[in-house]
């Protein structure tokens, strides 16, 4: 279980999240929906651990464990992985080396060449990573690293944006994989968290709860479908009137 | 060595240039080295060298206890020749001394592809009448395994001087690997080597070279190449063991169409090591190409970091790529690329980059769940990785070898 209680995020002397709470049980997925700018990718980053982003209130519990202080590295190991939206280039470390790292001696060079076949980037392993990587193969790339990591806890970031319609059946078999929704619903352990600009991902990642945030806070909880159908009719501006207007009344 | 032709000649320019300062780097005063030292015995089993010295020698790439990977291999100690012996035909290794005495016509190379007045050091080695290696790959013979030559400094505040010749003949393959080491790991010395290398026709040459000196040396190579049409130089330079002061800028000529020449450089400074390296190339004819690639980290010490492509004929071709990186403050890493044409239809371009390790790469390799120290260790192995092109996979595997052996050092 995922438990984020009452949570404020800074970069530098910047709030960006304020007030965050969210709970995802073990094996659940959820997803969050938000207009560009509103802090989905801070929250991620900030659950991941990065340093830049700075825990000013509140706390991150997973697994029963509290986390809040807990460095980057470590929060890996403990089990919480990320797909990055814009990943570096890491010049002369090859796909395999990284595949290799996220593996942690848990496979050998035959895992990795099914993976590699898995996410469709067999040509790929020994080019440097994220070098002249389109964005579709970023994405996968990212994905193979993940299944490769097999985290308790998958953050991913727009895992669908700009991937071609034809790949976005693979990446959402992929995020399937990961999140082991081929197991019945009580065996899963693997809890993922999903931003989506756009909600496309819905039509091939089920998702048991939907969030919605505009400018540093959740505007509203609920069904991820019915929460995608009022921002396709209303827009992200609606969700944003709506938070204006409850935070008019407290 | 009288047999050269106008050796007199020779003798009388290096008389004049005895005492000239080179182009680039710390001037070395000459005189408070030695300039002689004891004559070592010949070994006709390299086995039967001291531990100790086959072992420095291993770390530099030179393998004496199993030479059946090796098609020939060379050792001198000092200024001494002390074992030279080839396995099959089709190349020949020897000591320069002897080659000298055998072939008239090697007079056609001396000091052919490095003038003799170059500087002090070029000037040195004439004087002192410095040996070295002779070889030569014959005519469409391709050698399977590595030629391998060892310059080995044994003597404290020695001057050590060598010249060697590599001729591969129309045709021929031939892979050297030399490796260069001393005796000590704390006293001074100076190494002088001039190398002459002559690519012929067709032939293909590479030439892998792995310094693995002490704190305390100082290195003047003076290197001359000259590759003929269709030929092929690939140079691999390897420097990750601490040096006092290193000066060398390695003149490549293309002078046959379509000829073409790499080199890869891989060079590590800690502090206290001051290092001035560059490699020079001129394609003077049709085709020709050239990629220059250099990788250099500092740890503590100084670096320039030279390249130099002189695109002088119609439709050649050539880049150089120049990339530092800066483990820890007071080091310092100057990049100096520099292209020069005069013709339209030419391609040269260079690039060149020079910083920290990105904190953003390291953070990205946590968050896969490694240590802050094993994600540098991967990106500074990754960093030094060259992709040699046309590497035969076992001299690409003792590369890899010595860079992964000296990594620790460099953490
Ligand atoms: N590293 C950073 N430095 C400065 N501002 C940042 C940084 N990361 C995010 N922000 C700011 O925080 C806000 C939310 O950004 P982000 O989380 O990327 O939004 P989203 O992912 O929802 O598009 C934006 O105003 C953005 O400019
Ligand atoms: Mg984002």
């Amino acid at each position: 279980m995922l438990k984020i209680k009452q949570l404020a995020v800074a970069v530098g002397d910047k709030e960006i999240l304020h007030d965050i709470n969210m709970t995802i049980g073990t094996g659940e997925t959820h997803v969050l929906f938000g207009p560009n700018g509103s802090g989905k990718t801070t929250l991620l980053t900030a659950l991941m651990g990065f340093p830049k982003y700075r825990i000013v209130r509140g706390s991150i519990t997973f697994q029963g464990k509290d986390i809040t202080g807990l460095p980057l590295d470590e929060r890996a190991r403990l089990g919480i992985g990320m797909s990055f939206q814009r990943p570096p280039v890491v010049r002369g470390v090859k796909m395999s080396d990284m595949v290799a790292a996220c593996l942690k001696g848990r496979g050998d060079a035959e895992t990795v060449a099914k993976l590699a076949k898995r996410t469709d980037l067999e040509d790929f392993l020994d080019r440097e990573i994220n070098y002249g990587f389109s964005g579709g193969e970023i994405k996968r790339s990212e994905m193979m690293q993940l299944l490769a990591q097999k985290p308790k806890l998958a953050l991913l970031d727009e895992p669908e944006s700009g991937v071609d319609l034809e790949n976005i059946v693979l990446i959402g078999e992929l995020i399937n994989e990961l999140l082991e929704k081929h197991c019945p619903i009580p065996d899963r352990k693997c809890m993922g968290l999903i931003i989506t600009h756009t909600g496309h991902i819905l039509d091939y990642v089920n998702a048991r709860t939907g969030y919605v945030m505009c400018d540093g806070r959740i505007s509203c909880q609920g069904d991820p479908h019915e929460i995608l159908q009022t921002i396709k009719e209303g827009g992200y501006g609606s969700c944003v009137n709506c938070l204006a207007r409850r935070h008019l009344n407290v | 060595m009288s047999e050269i032709k106008s050796s007199e000649s020779y003798r009388k320019k290096a008389k004049a240039a005895a005492a000239k300062a080179a182009a680039f780097g710390e001037d070395i005063d000459l005189s408070t080295y030695l300039t002689s030292a004891e004559e070592q015995p010949y070994q006709s089993d390299p086995e039967q060298l001291p531990a100790q010295a086959r072992e420095h020698m291993l770390e530099a790439g030179v393998v004496l206890d199993d030479t059946s990977q090796r098609s020939g291999t060379y050792i001198q100690m000092d200024n001494t020749p002390v074992h030279s012996s080839i396995r099959g035909d089709g190349v020949e290794v020897i000591p320069i001394s002897q080659a000298l005495k055998k072939y008239d016509w090697l007079s056609d190379y001396w000091w052919r592809a490095v003038a003799v007045d170059t500087d002090k050091y070029t000037a040195n080695v004439e004087l002192n009448r410095g040996d070295g290696y002779f070889i030569r790959a014959l005519a469409g013979h391709k050698t399977i395994f590595p030629v391998q030559a060892c310059l080995y400094l044994a003597k404290a505040r020695l001057a050590q001087n060598v010249h060697n010749i590599v001729i591969a003949e129309e045709g021929s393959e031939l892979d050297i690997i030399t490796g260069c080491t001393t005796a000590s790991r704390e006293d001074p010395g100076l190494h002088m080597g001039v190398s002459e290398f002559y690519i012929k026709r067709g032939a293909r040459v590479t030439f892998t070279m792995i310094h693995s000196w002490n704190p305390a040396v100082a290195v003047r190579p003076r290197t001359g190449i000259i590759v003929e049409e269709d030929g092929l130089f690939l140079s691999n330079y390897v420097l990750m063991k601490p040096i006092h002061s290193l000066q060398m800028y390695p003149s490549a000529r293309c002078v046959g169409e379509n000829a073409t020449v790499r080199y890869n450089s891989i060079l590590v400074a800690g502090k206290g090591s001051s290092l001035d390296v560059g490699s020079r190339v001129f394609l003077e004819a049709k085709g020709a190409k050239t990629e220059i690639i250099s990788r250099a980290i500092t740890t503590g010490g100084d670096i320039i970091a030279r390249g130099f492509i002189d695109g002088g004929a119609p439709e050649v071709k050539g880049h150089l790529e120049c990339r530092g990186l800066i483990l820890n403050n007071g080091g310092m890493i100057h990049a100096i690329p520099e292209l020069k044409g005069n013709l339209a239809g030419i391609d040269l371009s260079h690039e060149a980059a020079v910083g920290k390790i990105a904190e953003e790469e390291v953070e990205y390799l946590m968050a896969r769940g490694l240590t802050r120290t094993e994600a540098t260790a991967t990106i500074v192995r990754g960093f030094l990785r060259v992709d040699i092109q046309g590497l035969p996979p076992t001299l690409g595997a003792e590369i890899d070898r010595t860079v992964e052996a000296s990594e620790k050092e460099v953490m």
